[in-house]
């Protein structure tokens, strides 16, 4: 009787925490977040994108003097 | 047209997507099933229609300021203002096919919004071959015009209206809501807007500079 009250007690409990997972269960990327991990993957993309940025800067200055060559 | 030789609105918009580049990454979204971490692409996927429709609409503008005038300059832009936008047409459909793939399980689902986004990136082709394969300067520049202002209206409705009409996995088409439901806080707002003025402006630069390439080009062929 006890055995069967007590696994009668286990699953209410486990249905308890599968329940209280799905209630907060949204998936985000926390961790890469509190260990600051996210902040290389910003400095990567900036880093890519200031480059892409000074590309078009300097296409569009050399394009200045052939105008005005032109 | 002297602010495409100025540089403070390109200043502007290469500090605008820095910004949003790191606030899209580090501030809060909402903790939503399925999309889980890929509700930041709002900021990146979004931003390029938006782009193209701004660069499209350039065109259009120029189409048929081309017709009321006769100017070649003004085809010039609207020229270069497609082939850019064909650009980011095509950074809008890849960067969605790969948010697709993590949210709705395929590259490619045959999705209203993916299909007619497919038919208007070739109505948009069809115009680039319809220009190249016409010899004479002026002939080219009113038909492609023609064509222009009519594939701007198509290219609306294919990709804005009909999958609106049907059922789209898509938010905001076929009874999904769009994001707008869901940042009702607010807090997506301040990097989604401004990503919606800077990637627009950028493509204007772009296009811009292929316009100035393209006038020291005319030049040359004319002498």
């Amino acid at each position: 009787m006890k055995k069967i009250l007590l696994s009668f007690l286990m699953l209410f409990l486990s249905t308890f925490f599968s329940f209280a997972q799905q209630t907060t269960g949204v998936e985000m990327a926390d961790q890469m977040r509190s260990s600051g991990k996210i902040y290389v993957v910003i400095a990567t993309i900036v880093i890519v994108f200031i480059g892409l940025a000074i590309y078009l800067f300097t296409i569009d200055r050399r394009l200045k003097k052939i105008e005005r060559e032109n | 047209m002297k602010f495409i030789y100025q540089s403070w609105w390109k200043v502007l918009a290469v500090v605008t997507i820095i910004y949003t580049l790191v606030a899209g990454l580090t501030f809060h979204v909402p903790t939503l099933p399925i999309l889980h971490e890929t509700i930041r692409n709002l900021y990146f996927h979004v931003p390029m229609w938006m782009a193209m429709l701004v660069i499209f609409s350039i065109s259009v503008w120029y189409s048929i300021k081309y017709l009321r005038t006769g100017q070649e300059a003004y085809d010039l832009i609207a020229v270069e203002c497609v082939n850019t936008g064909v650009v980011f047409f095509i950074f809008g459909l890849v960067t969605g096919m790969i948010w697709a793939k993590y949210t709705w399980g395929e590259y490619w689902s045959n999705d209203p919004k993916q299909n007619s986004a497919a038919i208007a990136f070739l109505l948009y082709c069809a115009y680039l071959v319809l220009r190249n394969s016409i010899d004479e300067e002026q002939r080219r520049a009113k038909i492609s015009a023609v064509y222009n202002i009519f594939a701007f209206p198509i290219m609306i409705v294919l990709i804005f209206i009909l999958p609106r009409l049907t059922d789209s996995l898509h938010p905001g088409n076929g009874g999904n809501p769009a994001f707008g439901k869901y940042d009702l806080d607010s807090r997506m707002r301040v990097v989604l807007y401004p990503a919606f003025i800077a990637w627009p402006l950028i493509a204007v630069w772009i296009a811009t500079l292929r316009y100035r390439i393209r006038l020291i080009e005319n030049k040359r062929n004319t002498l």
